[in-house]
């Protein structure tokens, strides 16, 4: 069996301890043998049999990294300690094996997919995690916190438990307060036949209003044509990716795209999330048998990119600060918007400070993947593997950097936590944040 | 669909300078052409905080706080979702439901608009308001809300056990059912999904999550015997009730009737399906390869398949002919019993077949702007807005409703005068 991560205490998780409480060595070993049966193939035999074990992929782990070289946290560590025993067992693993293989899945792996780009081989270690997700999924045993996030999506189709007359209230409530500002700006809901829908993730209307209505300055001002959904399918968020729960998953991006041909549009234009855009962009659409998703996927980089470059969006005056640019995994390694973050920081921002690794070599935020919602109990964890991102943070602010830019909600949310933790001393904005504040807008 | 026949069918043009209203306010919001095209309304701003219908030039005499969600019932009475004094009711031509409420939302008609239902969340609990009456039992949830075609029953998926966010265990044993016309079932689900009404108004069906894993179709309460890795929306025959779903197993669709496999013929995916009002012909939007899209008719896909999208399916009432839209490299066209049209679109409205399903229309954009389409001739005229085009019963005529040059034109035209 693999070896556990050294000095790990053991954390208390309703999600596990309550699933794990309800196996027997049949029910896993039925459930392990019908998912890796019917729902892998090719591509799982093809890294399974590849993979030479040399541990290349180790350098490219942040929790590797930031945890003394452990080999345990090694990308293939972890598969040691999860897949390759499973199918070794042809199944036969124990209810404990399934809590410890819970925990690496969902809380010592982020799904970035750097360890890809430094295996010879190529291989898709996310992938190999994903699979141990959606057989403790299957088995019941996902932690709690990311677990009640995929109830809400079942729900509401958002990751907040926000009801069906909050959301357009919310977005009434910050056209009102952006009158104040631009006396004729409007949230267009509902309008059909727009060019554009726009898209967020939940937490906007629940806790970050004030990116929505910096959202619809920056589309009043460009003069977008756009609109937002008041029905289900405005969050384009998707935490039942990372819980394995698929059907859901497909069930949201159905959700999602359906919004957008109800309301004929041309295109989505996602907020600053990038999970969101991975599901819509990339595995949900291929779940429900598309090959490319069925409208066109902007991510607000791109979007904010054509605005400045086009003239659609002028800057007055600089951002008086040295910026710096997390690269978030899912659109950059994921989707090459790297250069396009670069060229909007650049264009907003006196000073650009470059972080170093950066673009698709970029460290992960240590809280995507569905990590950091997984909540407060693994929080320790999640910071104390991610000492690598501090240093790097840090080195950045050496360099002069004094606001660090992350176009990302979970990338943000767990930077937050990194700066306070090990008392960076940078602020953290949103490019939304920094393009409002330095646009021109009427007088 | 309200009655074709009692319109003005009279060929002609008849015009509303719309395009002044934006003098007049300070604002003008999207406009919206009638049914029948006899007015066209917009929600317009007059001053800071007060809002106004402005309906073929004239506003009435009370504005409200805040309006929105302007839409015309099937039989052509102007809706508006109007708040004064931080409450909320409907207005149907411009006069408001006696009740007042803490929010309304997605207004529904029945087929005929002779009946109007309204999500409604009253003192933090939610109920269905049919024409201005609110559900007896409100609860504390309620989604995915629906309204019979004739107006005479709502369901929608309601809250019967409280948790608190984080109580996954309460969550896994079911706290949500279906109220139908405000009644709970007595059974409770993990989650319920897309409610369907039958015809007649008796009965209610619905998707369901029994477990996290388990998927079932639930009938008036009563699940199928056989649970599946995943279901859509069921509908009903409308001439012998039974139930059609879409079911996934051992990861292909499959569509089931009444608990059975009715289409044994594995895809991909399948899903809006839909039963011609004889209830003799079941058709679906199914992908029979990944990526290949096509329509399914009585389990026969069309021999074309498309790559992007497939949307808006129409049968005629017989289901001997289908239209639907479809996306192929960012263009919109419209396909018609498998043959795809030359012309393309920026986009594409909802095809209509004229009554006697020989003649098919929609309203477009092309090019920026918008036009109609009839047998594949396009309009010659670039709009600034179109609406859905409307056949006469007799299926000879087309009424046209569009705005050109700031002017809003209500034209009738005879099929052998639409030109290209």
């Amino acid at each position: 069996m693999g070896e556990a991560a050294k000095g790990e205490t053991k954390i208390t998780d309703q999600g596990l301890d309550g699933g794990v409480g309800r196996l027997d060595e049949s029910r896993i070993r039925e459930v392990i043998n019908t998912v890796l049966k019917n729902e892998t193939g090719a591509r799982l035999k093809t890294y399974v049999e590849t993979c030479i074990h040399c541990g290349l992929c180790s350098e490219a782990c942040h929790y590797y990294l930031s945890n003394d070289k452990d080999p345990a946290f090694s990308p293939v560590g972890k598969v040691k300690r999860t897949l390759w025993e499973m199918l070794k067992r042809k199944g036969k693993v124990t209810p404990a094996f399934i809590r410890e293989a819970a925990v690496v899945a969902h809380t010592e792996c982020n799904l970035c997919k750097r360890c890809a780009q430094y295996c010879p081989f190529g291989i898709d270690i996310a992938y190999l995690m994903s699979v141990v997700r959606r057989i403790v999924h299957r088995l019941g045993c996902t932690p709690l916190y990311i677990q009640d996030t995929a109830n809400s999506h079942s729900v509401h189709m958002n990751q907040m438990w926000v009801k069906g007359d909050e959301w357009p209230d919310t977005l009434q409530w910050q056209e009102e307060e952006a009158q104040a500002e631009i006396p004729a700006l409007r949230i267009p809901l509902e309008k059909e036949g727009a060019d554009i829908m726009y898209s967020v993730i939940a937490p906007e209307p629940k806790f970050q209003a004030q990116l929505i209505y910096q959202a619809a300055v920056i589309m009043d001002v460009a003069g977008v044509n756009w609109t937002m959904p008041a029905s289900m399918g405005w969050d384009n968020s998707d935490m039942a990716m990372f819980t394995g729960d698929n059907e859901l998953m497909g069930r949201l991006k159905r959700t999602h795209f359906e919004t957008a041909a109800r309301l004929k549009v041309k295109k989505i234009i996602m907020g600053e999330c990038g999970h969101a855009f991975r599901s819509v962009y990339d595995t949900g659409n291929r779940w429900l048998g598309w090959r490319v998703p069925p409208f066109q996927i902007v991510h607000a980089i791109e979007f904010y990119y054509d605005l400045i470059k086009s003239g659609r969006i002028k800057i007055k005056t600089k951002y008086p600060h040295a910026v710096t640019l997390h690269d978030p995994c899912n659109v950059s390694r994921g989707a090459g918007l790297h250069d396009k973050a670069r060229f909007v920081a650049k264009a907003v921002a006196a000073e650009f400070v470059e972080m170093e690794p950066n673009r698709e070599h970029n460290y992960c935020c240590a809280a995507g993947g569905g990590a950091i919602n997984c909540g407060p109990p693994y929080k320790m964890k999640r910071l104390q593997g991610n000492k690598v991102k501090a240093e790097q943070l840090f080195a950045a602010k050496t360099r002069g950097a004094g606001v660090l830019i992350a176009p990302c909600h979970n990338c943000h949310s767990g930077l937050h936590d990194i700066l306070h933790h090990y008392g960076i001393g940078l602020d953290i904005k949103f490019l939304g944040d920094i393009i409002y504040e330095v646009m021109e807008k009427p007088a | 669909m309200g009655h074709p026949d009692t319109w003005d069918w009279e060929n002609g043009d008849r015009q509303i300078a719309f395009g002044e209203w934006k003098k007049k306010f300070r604002w003008v919001e999207e406009p919206y052409a009638s049914p029948d095209g006899e007015k066209i309304a917009a929600i317009v701003n007059v001053d800071e905080g007060e809002f106004n219908v402005c309906v073929n030039g004239e506003t009435d005499e009370t504005s409200h706080d805040k309006i929105w969600y302007l839409r015309f019932s099937p039989d052509n009475r102007l809706t508006t979702l109007v708040s004064d004094m931080g409450e909320w009711t409907v207005a149907v031509d411009n006069v408001s439901w006696g009740h007042q409420f803490g929010y309304v939302w997605n207004t529904m008609f029945s087929d005929d608009g002779s009946h109007i239902a309204v999500a409604v969340q009253q003192d933090m609990t939610y109920g269905i308001a049919v024409d201005g009456i609110l559900w007896a039992n409100t609860y504390p949830n309620m989604t995915y809300f629906t309204f019979g075609r004739d107006g005479g029953h709502s369901a929608a998926v309601v809250q019967v056990e409280d948790f608190d966010s984080g109580d996954i265990e309460t969550f896994k044993k079911g706290a949500f059912t279906a109220a139908f016309d405000g009644q709970a079932w007595d059974k409770r689900f993990v989650n319920l999904w897309h409610l369907s009404i039958s015809d007649d108004g008796k009965d209610l069906a619905a998707e369901a999550r029994l477990s996290l894993y388990d998927y079932a179709i639930i009938v008036n309460g009563i699940p199928w015997e056989k649970t599946y890795d995943c279901v859509w929306q069921p509908v009903f025959n409308p001439a012998t009730n039974t139930v059609a779903a879409p079911v996934r197993t051992g990861g292909r669709w499959f569509m089931a009737q009444d608990g059975g496999i009715l289409w044994d013929r594995p895809y991909t995916q399948l899903w809006h399906q839909q039963f011609s009002a004889d209830g003799n012909t079941l058709a679906a939007i199914a992908a029979t390869g990944f990526g290949k899209w096509t329509v399914v008719v009585d389990n026969r896909p069309w021999p074309v398949t498309f790559e992007d999208l497939i949307t808006d399916m129409v049968l005629t009432p017989g289901g001997d002919r289908i239209a639907v839209l479809v996306k192929e490299k960012g263009k919109w066209r419209i396909v018609v019993d498998g043959t795809r049209w030359s012309n393309a679109f920026d986009m594409a409205w909802k095809p209509v077949f004229s009554p006697d399903g020989q003649h098919v229309a929609a309203n477009v954009e092309k090019n920026g702007s918008y036009t109609y389409v009839l047998d594949d001739r396009l309009w010659p005229c670039e709009c600034e807005a179109a609406w859905p085009p409307v056949f006469s019963s007799m299926g000879d005529k087309i009424l046209l409703k569009y705005i050109h040059d700031g002017i809003y034109h209500r034209r009738v035209v005879p099929l052998a005068d639409f030109s290209s």
